[in-house]
Formats: structure tokens, sequence, C-alpha cells
């Protein structure tokens, strides 16, 4: 094997540099930092207000789903179908099975948090 | 058979003898070192699954290398002067390495390669929650004022007449982030691996010691007793989209970064995606355990008696307690403007956690803040800067690259 000599291996690598020249490189090298990071920072808010603004969104649809149920008056309840005790209506079905739409309000419930009998839907439609 | 022949052919042979000549002594003196550091590693919890496997490889390059002619060593810092000599045939020849290598110069190839700082940042990504990041992006200036270290430290090199190279990789241990200091010094000044990989993982084990006295100094009682407000939510598809961008924007800006950066983004995608847990478990756990057996050993390989024991080793330790120093006092500063611009709403206490080194400056920060007012609760806001500094530090590194690479 052909070994160079030991002193090879400590070789310093690059060249010196004088001080003012450090002193800016140092300088731009912090800026160039934060210049990334800033940028970084403000695509961070863009995507973060379009993300609060959907979820704003959908909280105000929520909201105005519940005043409509707050502000209309009970639907009728047709004469010929007696309501369960505590019913709070019936709820018109158009085109979705009793079973799922059963299954439908209760998850409706359970995400909103609010038990079943405190909820009052006026109808059920699937959307096709 | 002649008994007296073979028994001084043996003796010769062995490494008991080499402590007695030229500059064998300097060998016994490195495994006095290695020993130090297992017993840091081990008994004081430094840093140990990296400092134990450095040690270990300090120990046996040092019982195995004692100059050019020891053919049997596992390590030779001869054959890695060659393959960086633009003059020699065996320039950038890792077949020469492989053919006369030793277990230790073949382990070092994926450190030369630059392999395994990536794969274990590939690690880091999957271990790393950025929602505290996305939930308050101002973090991110916490993250870059923390690197303030890393360029005051470069300029100090250079001033104690390391050339440009060299003071960029010494620099680089304010960044608190071993990988990328290992990455950034096989890249610029692999004839310091040694000391700085050592210097960087031994501070990143002293950071509860080296910065509750700065946080103190900076900060006032009043200033240390800010409770922060929980931050907002941060939606799957935020976590989602947010390596992306990160990888997209960085890359961009600095491509140097692309090993480091893509590897970190990769992995906190294969995390947040939902659709490859098989993956993120992977990287987190099994291949990063592999990769952190032969990062440790064979970084500890460079670090053999001829190159280690020198002035400059005790300049670069000098040097990277200072970078780490001006880091968390840069943080620490931006933190408290912070405090003053939001009106006492941001603890100046998260700043020092821009650091990077996660998730312990994160843990300083939250103990600080819990002896001012034990009802005070700043981890998940520290984990913010905290992450940030590992950008922070990648973009550093870059910048480093960018200058001073070939």
């Amino acid at each position: 094997m052909n070994f160079t000599l030991l002193a090879a291996q400590t070789a310093d690598s690059g060249t010196k540099m004088e001080i003012g020249d450090a002193a800016i490189t140092a300088i731009f090298g912090y800026g160039v930092v934060f210049f990334g990071l800033v940028l970084l920072m403000c695509v961070l808010y863009i995507t973060g207000a379009i993300f609060k603004s959907k979820d704003a969104k959908a909280k105000a649809a929520l909201e105005n789903v519940k005043k409509e149920v707050e502000a209309k008056p009970l639907a009728v309840t047709p004469a010929d179908q007696p309501e369960a005790p505590g019913s709070a209506g019936h709820v018109k079905l158009h085109g979705v099975p009793d079973k799922e739409a059963a299954m439908i309000m209760a998850i409706v419930a359970d995400k909103m948090q609010t038990p079943l009998n405190e909820l009052r839907f006026i109808s059920i439609k699937e959307v096709k | 058979m002649n008994i007296v022949e073979t028994l001084e052919k043996l003796w010769n042979d062995s490494g008991f003898q080499s402590f007695f000549v030229d500059g064998g002594w300097k060998n016994l003196i490195m495994i006095a070192i290695s020993c130090v550091l297992l017993y840091l590693g081990i008994v004081k919890k430094f840093e140990p699954l990296l400092l134990v496997g450095i040690a270990f490889g300090c120990l046996l390059v040092n019982l195995s290398y004692f100059g050019p002619e020891s053919t049997d060593a596992l390590y030779h810092p001869e054959l890695w002067s060659q393959f960086l000599d633009e003059e020699s045939e065996f320039y950038h020849s890792y077949g020469h390495v492989m053919a006369h290598g030793g277990l230790l110069d073949i382990l070092y190839i994926g450190v030369k390669a630059g392999i395994y700082p990536s794969l274990i940042f590939l690690g880091v990504g999957a271990m790393t929650d950025f929602g505290p990041l996305i939930a308050n992006p101002k973090s991110l200036l916490l993250g870059a004022a923390a690197q303030m270290g890393v360029f005051l430290a470069f300029f100090g090199a250079v001033c104690l007449g390391f050339t440009g190279n060299q003071a960029a990789s010494i620099g680089i241990i304010g960044g608190a982030d071993g990988p990328t200091a290992i990455f950034l010094t096989t890249r610029l000044a692999p004839e310091l691996l040694g000391p700085i990989a050592i210097a960087a993982y031994s501070y990143m084990a002293l950071i509860p010691m080296i910065q509750p006295p700065l946080m103190k100094l900076l900060t006032t009682e009043k200033e240390r007793k800010v409770k922060m407000e929980q931050n907002r939510n941060v939606t799957k598809t935020e976590k989602i989209i947010f390596p992306i961008i990160v990888a997209m924007f960085v890359i961009l800006l600095l491509p140097s970064t692309a090993p480091l950066v893509g590897c970190l983004m990769l992995g906190n995608l294969w995390r947040e995606c939902g659709v490859t847990e098989r993956l993120s478990d992977t990287v987190q756990n099994a291949l990063m355990n592999i990769v952190t057996v032969f990062l440790g050993i064979s970084v500890g390989a460079t670090t053999a008696a001829s190159s280690f024991l020198n002035i400059k080793t005790l300049m670069i330790i000098a040097l990277g307690l200072t970078a780490f120093a001006f880091s968390t006092i840069g943080g620490l500063l931006v933190g408290k403007l912070m405090y003053l611009l939001t009106g006492g709403k941001v603890n100046p206490l998260i700043g020092s956690a821009g650091v990077s080194a996660v998730p312990m400056a994160a843990r300083v920060s939250q103990m600080e803040g819990q002896k001012a007012n034990p009802s005070n609760f700043l981890l998940m806001h520290a984990m913010g800067p905290n992450v940030a500094g590992v950008i922070g530090s990648a973009i550093a590194a870059g910048f480093l690259l960018a200058v001073f690479g070939k």
C-alpha cells in the first residue's frame, strides 16, 4: 500500500480568510437564515389563514342551522300521526330509509356532543 | 522454531510496544479520553446512544492505529487523505478504501458520503410533531435568532486562524444539531470531524447546565412568570401539507440543504400522512438505531491520536461552547423582543429552545418557566422554536456549504 506522509492527513481544508470577509459572511449568513425562515413563516400564515377561514365557514354554517332550527316554529304534526312521548316532532325523510335516518341522527348528535333529545331534525334528504 | 525470535516478533507486532515508540504515548492519552467519554455516556448519561459508540470507536482506533505502518488498523487516516487529495490517483476512490481499509474505514464511507446524517434526519422527521410550529409560525423567528452562535463562532474561528471551511464547520456546533454538524464537517473540513462531533454531542448533553444561567441572566422574574395562551388546534391536512411546503421552499432557496431537509420532511410526511405507519415506525426505530450504531462508531474512529491531540481541538471545544452560549442568547433576546411587542404575551424563555437539540432545549424552557411560576406550562410553546431550530440550523449549514463547498 502506498501511504502518503502522516502529515498529509492533517492538512487544512480550505484557505485562510480575511477578518473583514468573515464578518460580512457571518452577517450575510445570519440574514439568509432569517430570510428563509421569515419566508416560511409567511407561507405558514397564509396556509393557516386559509384553513382558519374554512374552519370559520364550517362553524358559521353550523351556527346558521342551529339558529334556523331555533327560530322556526315547531313543524305541524300531521293529525293522523300521534307523537311519541318527549318527541320534538316528525322528521321528513326524502328517499332515506328509517334505519339510515336513525343512524345519521345518532352520528350528528355524537359529533356535536349534544344529547339526541336536545336536537331537532326537520328533514333528511339524500343528495345524489 | 526459534522461541526467542517468535516472542520478539509477537512483541514487535503487539500494540503494547507501540506505546513506547514514535509518539505512541499519545494513543495512551486518547485511550484515557475514550474511557472518560465512556464514563460520561454510561454513568452521566450524556447523549449515551451516540456518545458510547463514539467513545468506543475512539478506543478501537487508538488501540489499533499507531501510524501508517499499522496495516491491521481498523481505520486508516492516510486512506482518507489520499481520498481527499486531488493529485492522488485515489482521489474520491471509494474502491481504494474498500480494498485496503479496515472495518471502520468501510463504515466511515456512510459518513463521508453524507448517508448517515441524512438517514438520522429521516428518523428525526418521523419523530417530530411540527404542530406547535404550524400553530404559531412566529416561532420560526426564534429558531432563526438562535443561529446567532453559529455565525459568531464562525467569525471567532477565523480570527483564531482557522480556514474558512474549518471555521464554518466549527460554527455549526452552535446549531446544536449533531447530524447537521457531521454532515457539514465531512464536506468542508473532514480533518476536524472527531473534535467537532464530540464537542457537538457533549454540549447538547450539557444544555441543562449551559442554558439556565443565561436564561436567568437575560430575563426578569416577571418575564419568566408569563403564562402563554393555548395554541390553536392544527388540522391533519395542515400537518400533511407542512413538510411538502417546507421541502419546496427551503430546497429551492438553498439546494445544498436538500439531503438534510428533504429527509427530515420525508420522514415527517410518513408520520403525518396516515397511510405509511409501517415506514414511519421503521425509520423512527429500527433504521434510526442501525444508523446510530454505524454513525457513532465511525465518527469515533476519526479521533486518531495523531490528528486529535493538538491545540486546535482545545480551541474547537472553547469555540463550541461559545457558539452554544451565543445561540441561546440570540433566542432569548428575540424572545424578549417578542415579549415587548406583544405586550407581555410571549414568555421569552421559549427563545432559548430555538437552538434545536430537540426536545432537551424545550424541556429546559419548561423547567425554568415552572420554577418561576409552578402553574406555567411552556413545553408545547417551546417545541415550536425547538423544531424551527432544526430547520434553521439546516439552512445555516446549507448557506455555509454553498459559500465554502466546492
